[in-house]
């Protein structure tokens, strides 16, 4: 069965090489055409250590893609993965796996890239007292208890995980604690991703200088102002780029970085400041640069059951039949967005389309199932202000205001962790901002961590038995599409309950400079430098 | 009046220990966990927490916390951020060009303000006193993204990292230009004030030329609350350029340390904001001093 | 002080007597200070026209409904940005709800911020810098130094630790309690350029003649400080303040961007402003008309300053 997935990870280097002979001026490899141009990117603050277990934000990731090269990558266009380091992953029972990797890659410092590299970043970031931020991604891996112990207090017991074992030069096999199906996603995410063998003698002077086996190497980190990467020219995978120098640009300003793109002092923008959304402005000031894809993620809005009156389906059913998703998108969101009307981000395998029954605009049934809740008092909606939420929740607030005359209010918080302590301590006094962005493209990204009970980002405090039985089946059915089924009938469930209100999903705007001829933008909002091509 | 300068470098010592102690216990008296926010949507990993608490002592009650800050300090590590860079780096990164922004600005306002106030001052409620007060208004009134984004698609300006000198005129211009109103005001009141003086009668009287009056008899004593805002308001130009710095996408220390702020790291405010009070002590000396050439009336001892 | 049995102090009781003196003899001329400056006004347009202002805006800030009866808050999504028009004279802001209304609606909020905190700083300022001026030496090094540390301090640094500990995470505290925490931040963290302004001047005087015959006539600190240092202070800090006004209802709307000051239901023009911050390209009538109810209101507090200030100034006739 497992097998049989491994069609779908069949690298197409047709295609590739396609796309290098169609621009550029006649290369022949990849990064042979217009070979020694530079680009300028738009970049946030690195908010950790450039290493991959301990980088989870954009501004870091957008680095970590770059320098790092994991087992399994992702098509620009579709999100479908396909096998970048891995020769090939295969398991029987979706709980054993034997990965196999390709021969010949090289780290920036002329070490070749063994299985034991990848083997070994993974104990590395899993064990506890590494206290890295991506160490639960590997939960699922034999053996995490014993190098990550649940309690804070509690020593590790063993330094490596029971379930990695290195079987040769090019091969390893991972046994996982019970059978999950999306684990060749999973590995994926640039967590997963190998570390070189100098690592590990000095973590911390290696952070100053890091060493991948990505398609750049790093160059210089400028706190505050950028970073540099230069084209790595023993590269061996497909994602190449075709250029030589990378500038990562920070900038505090989304409107400045714009006029910068415009003007051409950036050549990559990856994220359109509201004014040049507005009446798609930045399709006309871009002439054809501009870039449009399809983000995983999904806005919703959870409905804490603990917040006294809020655990009242009607309550919810009337909230959600309120909100005039379509009119905000138009009016304040400027078509930036898609309506939500499932649990699922919409370009996922798997989604259902209008799976969720109550996520439209009804006022009618709004007002009635209102009237059914008997609830009284007032509503709010908490977010952090400093993220751009508040037009887009203000406009939810007046537009349940106008449909159930009850008084809502957009209530900002300083910052994140101020927004996030207060979800996780369940403090909230009323409704919260719950966005989720995938880390991997599969529909279980989408529940597992959200609505199983007691799941780390659960922010309502849901749980439903009967999803929770749901969501194990399906992990552990090593069958695609079985797994799928299962996925959705769990969600039909939560659909049904509720516990949080889809509201929309992003789609992802961007643009490039006159300097370049053609770039994408990925799913996880990153720009996907193998696509960017130098103008002649 | 050497003596006088050597007290007031003394005083920097306990200012010095006050003003770090001070913002160390601002930010560490902000109510949140700085690690509360690191993992997005998800709680991070209680071990992270842990572990980035302890490196930063951040469990340690406050006084043991800025000892052991202090202590660091003295051996000249100003500390590293959360993600692990020398706030020493951030500092010589960034205040250089602050500090290019800062002067640029000053100079700016000081000129155009005190020449609006003089000749303001000189002819009280004439047409072009009148021009200059609504001018001045209407600058002020409109908020810098505003100013600062239309000044800087007009010159199509914009600031490589290195911010040369040439490349901060416009940026510096945005940034004094509120403080540009206070100068002109204070200069228009102290010059109408002083006109009708003795001093400056009597300077008429002997005969001196209208410039030479104005120049050094008129401004030499209207200029002291001038020189005394210009004073303060340097360090204000240092660290409050949030958005000036945000729109020109200049790396200073305004937004270094607003950024920093938000994310509560203590180490880096501390570090930053406390150059900067020792900026304002040194400036305020300079100023004190100035005082005591333009009106030698003035005595310190 | 005019009252003779009280009077401890010669010099007092003399000028009282004189002045009465001088009234009876010639009653159709009075020539106390305040009464004297209320004639020079009223001669005064500039006088006229910033006194009509302000109480204009007093009384929209006091009786909003009487200029507008449109909720601020009652939005129309499909009006988003739209501009100036016959049924809303100053357009829609994003959440599509009327900017005249809110901007009437928003002046109180504005105004009380505004020239509460203006007075906070300046009486604060003043009086830390008088004191620090007069008395020199150690009490100047101490409160000077103190105000040094105090100008340091980063604002935002300064008002997040004020408003955070006063407010719990998720609260939604009333309109009265964050006005009044706003008005707090502001004249706690921006006393110091008033007290440097305030000091400088202060050195300046008490060099003066009349200080120093006040001086060898026994009054008190506290009777020079008073009566003949602050009326010959005070000009450079009021001209400071009427701008600051401005500044300060500016700094409200920093707060509310930090998501710490004044948010919905409470309108203000500050917030107006930070509000038109991602569209002021696209719809710029949401940034100039509350900017220019700003800006107007500021020039009526610095003319009205300018003219009471000259009033009051002897020498300036």
């Amino acid at each position: 069965m497992g097998k049989r997935k491994m069609a779908a990870f069949v690298a197409v280097p047709a295609a590739v090489a396609l796309l290098a002979t169609g621009c550029g001026g006649g290369g022949s490899t990849a990064g042979a055409d217009n070979s020694d141009g530079a680009v300028s990117i738009y970049g946030t603050e690195p908010q950790h250590p450039l290493t991959p277990g301990n980088t989870n934000e954009q501004g870091g990731i957008r680095v970590i893609d770059e320098l790092y090269a994991g087992l399994v990558g992702f098509d620009p266009d579709n999100a479908k993965p396909y096998n970048l380091m891995a020769e090939s992953i295969t398991s029987s029972d979706a709980k054993v796996y034997d990965i196999k990797i390709k021969k010949g890659w090289k780290f920036h410092d002329g070490t070749e890239v063994k299985s034991h590299n990848f083997v070994d970043a993974w104990n590395y970031a899993a064990l506890a007292t590494n206290a890295q931020i991506n160490a639960d991604f590997f939960s699922q891996i034999q053996g995490f208890d014993e190098v990550h112990p649940d309690s804070k207090d509690a020593k590790p017991t063993a330094q490596t995980m029971s379930g990695l074992k290195v079987v040769g030069d090019y091969e390893f096999q991972v046994t996982l604690k019970a059978p999950f199906s999306v684990f060749p996603v999973k590995v994926g995410y640039e967590g997963f991703d190998p570390l070189p063998d100098v690592f590990f003698k000095d973590p911390k002077k290696f952070e100053q200088n890091p060493i991948g086996n990505g398609p750049m190497k790093f160059v210089s980190y400028t706190p505050n102002q950028d970073i540099k990467l230069t084209r790595f020219d023993g590269y061996q995978g497909q994602d190449a780029v075709h250029f030589k120098d990378l500038d990562i640009k920070t900038y505090s300003d989304l409107n400045t970085a714009y006029s910068d793109l415009q003007g051409g002092q950036l050549d990559f923008l990856d994220l359109m400041p509201p004014a040049a959304l507005v009446g798609d402005k930045y399709k006309a000031d871009l002439q054809g640069r501009a870039l449009n894809t399809t983000l995983i993620d999904i806005d919703t809005i959870a409905v804490p059951y603990y917040v006294p009156g809020y655990n009242n389906p009607d309550l919810r059913k009337a909230i959600s039949l309120s909100i005039d998703r379509d009119g905000i998108i138009k009016q304040v969101l400027n078509n930036a967005y898609t309506t939500a009307n499932s649990y699922f981000a919409s370009s996922l395998d798997g989604n259902v389309p209008n799976s969720c029954e109550f996520c439209k605009y009804d006022p009618e049934a709004a007002k009635a199932a209102f009237t059914k809740s008997g609830f009284t008092g007032k509503l709010t909606i908490a977010s952090n202000s400093d993220g751009g939420h508040k037009e887009a929740l203000t406009a939810v607030c007046n537009s349940i205001t106008k449909v159930l005359g009850v008084s809502c209010d957009f209530v900002p918080q300083t910052s994140l962790g101020q927004f996030r302590s207060m979800i996780t301590s369940h403090q909230a006094t009323g409704m919260v901002r719950s966005d989720w962005s995938a880390d991997y493209p599969s529909i279980e990204n989408f529940l597992n961590p959200l609505y199983k009970t007691g799941a780390s980002s659960n922010d309502s405090t849901y749980s439903n038995p009967a999803v929770d039985k749901l969501l194990e089946q399906a992990d552990s059915t090593a069958d695609k599409d079985g797994a799928i089924k299962l996925y959705q009938q769990a969600e039909a469930l939560i659909a049904k309950d509720l516990p949080s209100i889809p509201l929309w999903s992003e789609k992802g705007t961007g643009g490039y400079s006159s300097k370049l001829s053609a770039a994408k933008l990925s799913w996880k909002r990153q720009p996907d430098l193998s696509s960017f091509r130098l103008a002649s | 009046m050497g003596r006088y300068v050597l007290r007031r470098l003394l005083q920097l010592i306990p200012v010095f220990f006050g003003t770090t102690f001070i913002i160390y216990a601002l930010v560490w008296a902000i109510p949140v966990d700085p690690f509360a926010g690191k993992c997005g949507q998800r709680p991070c990993p209680p071990e992270y927490v842990a572990k980035m608490r302890a490196d930063f002592n951040l469990d340690d009650n406050l006084l043991v916390q800025y000892i052991k800050y202090l202590g660091k300090l003295f051996t000249g590590n100003f500390g590293q951020t959360f993600s692990g860079v020398d706030v020493s780096t951030l500092i010589a990164n960034a205040y250089p060009i602050t500090i290019r922004l800062a002067i640029i600005a000053l100079i700016i306002e000081a000129v155009i303000g005190i020449i609006a106030g003089v000749l303001t001052g000189l002819r009280k409620n004439g047409f072009l006193d009148n021009l200059v007060l609504i001018s001045t208004l209407f600058l002020i009134s409109l908020p810098v993204f505003v100013t600062g984004f239309v000044l800087k698609l007009l010159f199509n300006v914009s600031v490589p990292n290195s911010a040369p000198f040439f490349d901060l005129i416009v940026p510096g211009f945005v940034l004094g230009s509120l403080s540009m109103a206070y100068v002109a005001r204070l200069t228009r009141t102290s010059i109408a004030e002083n006109r009708r003086a003795d001093f400056v009668r009597t300077a008429i009287a002997k005969g001196l030329p209208g410039k030479r009056v104005v120049g050094v008899h008129l401004l030499r004593n209207s200029v002291i609350p001038v020189v005394t805002f210009l004073g303060t308001d340097l360090g204000a130009l240092m660290g409050g350029a949030i958005v000036t710095e945000g729109v020109f996408n200049i790396h200073g220390i305004g937004g270094l340390v607003f950024i920093n702020i938000q994310q509560q790291q203590g180490v880096v405010v501390t570090g930053v904001v406390t150059l900067l009070v020792l900026v304002y002590l040194v400036m305020s000396l300079v100023v004190d001093l100035l005082y005591a050439v333009l009106d030698p009336r003035i005595r310190y001892e | 002080m005019s009252d003779p049995t009280a009077a401890s102090s010669g010099p007092a009781l003399d000028q009282g007597a004189e002045t009465r003196l001088d009234d009876s003899r010639k009653q159709d001329k009075p020539r106390s200070l305040g009464s004297d400056a209320w004639r020079e006004l009223r001669r005064k347009p500039a006088f006229t026209i910033s006194l009509a202002i302000i109480l204009l805006v007093v009384l929209i800030a006091l009786f909003p409904g009487l200029f507008s009866h449109v909720d601020p808050n009652a939005a129309d999504i499909n009006h988003a940005r739209q501009g100036p028009s016959g049924q809303a004279w100053f357009g829609y802001d994003v959440q599509g709800s009327d900017m005249f209304s809110r901007v009437i609606y928003g002046a109180r909020a504005s105004l009380l911020v505004g020239v509460l905190s203006t007075i906070g700083t300046v009486v604060i300022g003043a009086l830390v810098g008088i004191i620090a001026g007069y008395y020199g030496r150690w009490a100047d090094s101490v409160l000077s130094r103190f105000a040094d540390i105090f100008a340091g301090l980063p604002f935002v640094l300064g008002a997040i630790v004020i408003l955070m500990t006063f407010n719990a995470p998720g609260s939604n505290p009333g309109e009265v309690r964050i006005i009044t925490q706003v008005v707090l931040s502001i004249a706690v963290l921006s006393w110091p350029v008033a007290m440097r302004i305030m000091r400088a001047a202060t050195l300046v005087a008490k060099q003066q003649d009349y200080v120093k015959a006040a001086r060898g006539l026994g009054a008190g600190p506290m009777r020079i400080i008073f009566r003949h240092l602050m009326p010959n202070t005070v000009a450079p800090v009021m001209v400071y303040a009427t701008i600051a006004l401005g500044a300060n209802i500016g700094a409200e709307a920093t707060l509310a961007y930090l998501g710490i000051g004044l948010h919905a239901p409470v309108v203000s023009w500050g917030v107006m402003i930070s509000d038109a911050r991602d569209y002021f390209t696209v719809a710029p009538h949401m940034v100039l008309f509350p900017a220019a109810f700003v800006s107007v209101t500021v020039l009526a507090f610095v003319m009205l300053g300018d003219a009471v200030r000259d009033a009051l100034d002897p020498k300036s006739r």
